[in-house]
């Protein structure tokens, strides 16, 4: 049986190889990782840039990085885990040094109460489908414009949290807010983007947003409401 | 043997209150009280009961839109390597450390 410390795996060896090459600074060896590597850490970076030419420099940047702080580099993680990081990193200074213009308010994003604390505009179910729908691509395109309509401190918490999975201690490092902040940003930004997805997956005849006004319902005047929290109306 | 409780019920939670404590009820972290008020207010308001389905659906809808595997596509159909230019943009930078 092979020593715990020795690679088990050919993907572990060719790894320990890569990184070794890296710490000779071998320029054949860091050309190999930019060709192999280039084109995920550029998907990475567009998640979080809107502008191709920020993505590149960020790439840049974090290749740089990369070359520069290799010698720090544990090997706990896999080296495309370590450069991950640092392309996410990098991306985040880069939105924190570029203000945006034109953003919608997270507060016209999120749910409205009435004064008793219902809600103002009664959610609507999505029509049973609206997972499987996902295989339409023209849907996958639809979600990620929704996501990008998001508020930049939201996206960008949504997209650490829910898509990279970064765990939430990390992620607040990250951001350089506690994790209390982190939480409710986040909570705050699902909120928003369920309502910005509600009207593709709604069916609804009621207008865009598929949803529908107590105001109109009557809710108010109906006998349970003093007693139950909520009334709505039944929906397909 | 309890006695029986009074005969005015407690008030419910509000929705506003209720959507607040969406996030730490999924996430299994809601005191077993505030869970219980939780699912006390879920058993009558329909309203919140899709608002938390469709919280649900939003979290999958937007792992599914984004994740790895379903952006693979696009990398094959446009990114399988990084443009030639930035590629020897970022060796001359590394060169010139």
């Amino acid at each position: 049986m092979a020593a715990r410390s020795e690679p088990d795996s050919v993907e572990q060896r060719a790894e320990a190889e890569l990184v070794a090459g890296l710490r000779r600074r071998d320029p054949a060896v860091f050309e190999r990782l930019v060709r192999s590597s280039g084109a995920q850490l550029m998907k990475i970076a567009r998640r979080y840039l809107q502008s191709p030419a920020d993505a590149a420099d960020v790439v840049q940047e974090s290749f740089v990085a990369v070359f520069e702080g290799i010698d720090r580099f544990a090997g706990q993680a896999q080296l495309r885990t370590w450069m991950h990081r640092i392309v996410v990193n990098k991306a985040l200074m880069r939105l924190r040094s570029q203000r945006r213009h034109g953003e919608v308010a997270i507060g016209d994003l999120l749910p409205r109460f009435l004064p008793d604390g219902h809600q103002e505009i009664e959610t609507q179910p999505w029509r049973a489908g609206a997972d499987v729908e996902l295989l339409a691509r023209h849907t996958q395109v639809q979600v990620r414009q929704a996501i990008d309509t998001l508020p930049e401190a939201y996206r960008t918490v949504l997209m650490l949290r829910d898509i990279e999975e970064i765990d939430s201690s990390e992620a607040a490092l990250l951001l350089g807010i506690s994790e209390g902040a982190l939480r409710v940003r986040l909570h705050r930004a699902r909120q928003a983007l369920r309502g910005l997805l509600a009207p593709l997956f709604v069916e609804s005849s009621e207008g865009a947003s598929g949803q529908t006004s107590r105001a109109t319902t009557g809710s108010t005047s109906d006998p349970e409401a003093a007693s139950a929290p909520g009334r709505s109306t039944p929906w397909r | 043997m309890a006695l029986a409780s009074p005969s005015t019920p407690r008030p419910y939670i509000t929705c506003r209150q209720l959507l607040d404590l969406i996030y730490d009820y999924l996430e299994g972290t809601l005191p077993a009280d505030e869970r219980a008020e939780f699912e006390r207010h879920m058993a009558v308001c329909p309203s919140c009961v899709h608002y938390l389905d469709t919280y649900r659906k939003t979290l999958r809808i937007s792992r599914a839109a984004l994740r790895p595997d379903a952006e693979e596509q696009d990398v094959l159909d446009s990114e399988l390597a990084l443009p030639e230019p930035l590629v020897q943009s970022i060796l001359a930078a590394i060169g010139s450390r």
